[in-house]
């Protein structure tokens, strides 16, 4: 048993960092009423969400819940059929440009990293203020390097993503995104394709971006991060939100029976 | 021994006794045949009759060649020499004919004069394809590389240089025309109108201004007829345009395959299955006969021309297919990632999708790029002097009738050698941009 494994599943006490993370009045996103459907099948009912500026949100449920969809929906990887969504007070519609103007302010990190293997490690993260931002060259590069150093890879920059260790290849990830200076960031599973020793190098630039106040989504089972850095933790269940609350409630008194169930189930081993 | 320890303290060794060398069958070729020739009897055995068989090949070929006859100045005289070099009857090649005939087989019946113009496109062409082939050239000679087709045309063709000047002039007017268009309503727009200003230019303004200039001004090089290109040059003309036009082509076809725009899909599709569905013999028909009957009457459009677009057209298709496969072998998270960024459709494919599918296409490519050059001999067919046309050609005088081996031989020798180049260009391609580290 490492001691990531320690942070992830066995509940820690709350620190106190949190009360240094400001949540502000300010809305960032607001989904109203919103319903998507695979084909037949219906993946997300009726969804009601509220994120405020800086707020830290996890979110979690049993595979095939949804959780994943929600979070793609917010910057249009998959479009909703129903309902509202509106991101930094621009509502998503099937308007292009909308929707790069969101996807441009909204950073995005994937369970499998999917850096572009045919660049180095800082053409990854100067590619999008290059070409999106129209930063010019020099002036991104000197961002990217500030980004690596705060990933803590700023050595590995003229290499392949290849070359890089999982846990690695995810910061490069992470730092990508932070180069297009986002307002919110969005996390699928970060760390479920990693091995354990690697998770907590990710948890750990993860947190110190919420430190930072950045707006975070975030689908993950590491109740640890969770319980360290969230203002709220979401539980889904086949495609509804099926309770919401502060980590402590959350993890000590769910309401609900599938949240229990759920719970009963990654926190028991 | 005791000089080979002067400087040795008594607990490390620091000179080395020599090794000693192993037996004869664990060294150099004798392990080595032992190994891969004679490992049992029945690779022995094999091993044997195999030897045998290139043996038997080699007779029957070594002394064909090596009893060549070079200078001769037809099949009878070749064959008089022989008869008395060698004697009556010995295999002999009779290679006089590529030493009679060469200038033909390579340039058709190109004035001789003139000959200067297709060697200067020839190495001009070289300096014009080395900036995209390698990184290391400089980049500004990529101006030139853009500029090479139409300056290759004018050295061929020749003519006042006017039109071709206007047909420059054309693309020069597309820039202006984007960024006006582009500014002025929407980027879509400045590319329509920087598609259509060009285009305009040269149906209505270029012919009636390049013949005022011509007639005025008449500077240029001597006029030569289509019918006189023949030889490896054509194929040569016709298998580098149509590599040079199929890839972006097949670029466009291959996305527009992919595209959820209705319609750009079904084109895309219908062309592809069309194109590939029929004979590319059958296309070159359509191109030597049928085409004439589509176009406007009073147009003429050059064979050679019509036969370019043709092969480009079928080997775009292929293309096509092949750069589809590189997509699809593209992870769905590439996409979203590109998505996810915030870059549009075109800077996604440009800088994200097409360089990692192009690369993985990239054995592919270059197959379909060998099967078009080769393909250019079927030209035969509708009357072009390829260098199959020019062997029936050569084969068809007094002097020469009756020979073969040493034509095709010839002819063969250099498509090897073109695509021999183009296999190993791809290697080094492959291996320069590996950059998975697997």
């Amino acid at each position: 048993m490492t001691a990531t494994d320690t942070a992830a599943h066995a509940p820690a006490p709350a620190t106190p960092r949190r009360s240094a993370m400001e949540v502000s009045d300010e809305i960032a996103i607001e989904i109203s009423d919103m319903n998507k459907w695979f084909g037949q099948f219906h993946v997300l009912r009726d969804i009601d969400l509220t994120v405020h500026r800086g707020e830290r949100i996890v979110i979690c449920g049993p595979s095939g819940s949804g959780k994943s969809t929600l979070i793609r929906c917010i910057n249009a990887l998959e479009e909703h059929q129903k309902g509202r969504i509106v991101v930094d007070g621009t509502e998503l519609s099937s308007d292009l440009k909308n929707i790069d103007k969101i996807r441009s302010e909204v950073g995005m990190c994937f369970q499998h990293f999917n850096l572009f293997p045919h660049l180095t490690i800082l053409e990854n993260c100067t590619l999008a203020p290059i070409w999106v931002r129209k930063v010019p060259k020099k002036e991104a590069e000197a961002t990217a390097m500030h980004f690596l150093e705060k990933v803590k890879i700023p050595d590995q920059a003229n290499k392949y993503p290849g070359q890089l260790s999982g846990g690695q290849q995810q910061r490069v990830a992470i730092a990508r995104s932070l180069c297009m200076r986002p307002r919110i960031m969005l996390f699928d599973e970060p760390t479920s394709a990693l091995d354990p020793e690697m998770i907590k190098e990710v948890l750990d630039t993860m947190i110190s971006l919420a430190e930072e106040g950045m707006t975070m989504l975030c689908v993950t089972h590491e109740m640890g991060f969770a319980r360290q850095v969230a203002n709220r933790v979401i539980f889904m269940d086949q495609g509804q939100i099926v309770e919401q609350n502060e980590p402590e409630e959350f993890f000590n008194n769910p309401r609900s029976d599938r949240t229990k169930l759920f719970l009963s189930q990654i926190l028991g081993h | 021994m005791s000089d080979l320890h002067a400087q040795t303290v008594p607990y490390v060794r620091e000179s080395m006794v020599p090794q000693g060398e192993p037996p004869a069958t664990e060294r150099g070729a004798v392990k080595w045949m032992r190994e891969n020739l004679f490992s049992s009897w029945f690779n022995a055995i094999l091993t044997i009759i195999g030897l045998a068989f290139v043996a038997w090949v080699l007779m029957h070929i070594v002394p064909w060649f090596w009893n060549s006859i070079w200078f001769a100045g037809s099949l009878t005289a070749c064959r008089e020499i022989r008869d008395a070099t060698w004697g009556a009857g010995a295999p002999s090649a009779c290679f006089s004919v590529i030493t009679d005939r060469w200038q033909q087989l390579l340039l058709g019946f190109y004035p001789s004069e003139l000959y200067w113009r297709p060697i200067t496109a020839l190495v001009l062409f070289g300096v014009a394809v080395a900036p995209v082939l390698f990184t290391r050239v400089p980049r500004q000679l990529l101006w030139f590389s853009a500029i090479y087709p139409v300056a290759m045309v004018w050295l061929l063709w020749g003519g006042t240089i006017w039109p071709y000047l206007l047909v420059l002039a054309g693309f020069a007017l597309g820039v202006p025309a984007y960024r006006i268009g582009a500014k002025a309503v929407a980027p879509l727009l400045g590319v329509v109108a920087a598609i259509a200003v060009p285009i305009l230019f040269w149906v209505f303004v270029l012919p009636p201004l390049s013949g005022a200039l011509s007639s005025a001004l008449p500077i240029g090089l001597e006029a030569v007829p289509s019918r006189a290109m023949g030889g490896f040059m054509l194929s040569f003309i016709i298998g580098v345009s149509g590599i040079a036009l199929s890839l972006p082509l097949g670029i466009l076809l291959a996305l527009g395959r992919q595209s959820h725009l209705i319609f750009i899909h079904a084109v895309s599709v219908a062309f592809i299955e069309l194109m590939r569905g029929v004979p590319l013999i059958v296309w070159l028909f359509t191109a030597s006969l049928l085409l004439n009957y589509f176009l406007p009457p009073g147009t003429t459009f050059d064979l050679t021309l019509r036969v370019v677009i043709m092969v480009t057209f079928f080997a775009s298709a292929y293309m096509a297919e092949v750069i589809r496969g590189g997509l699809a072998a593209l992870p769905r998270g590439q996409y979203e990632a590109a998505d996810s960024l915030g870059l549009d459709y075109w800077k996604a494919m440009r800088l994200i999708i097409l360089p990692q599918a192009l690369k993985i296409s990239i054995p592919g490519i270059v197959n379909t790029f060998i099967g078009l050059f080769k393909d250019t001999t079927l030209v035969v067919f509708i009357g072009l002097l390829d260098p199959i046309g020019l062997s029936n050609a050569i084969r068809a005088t007094t002097d020469w009738n009756g020979i073969y081996w040493e034509l095709f031989i010839f002819i063969g020798a250099l498509f090897f050698i073109c695509c021999f180049a183009m296999s190993r260009y791809s290697m080094y391609l492959e291996q320069k941009l590996r950059t998975d580290h697997r």
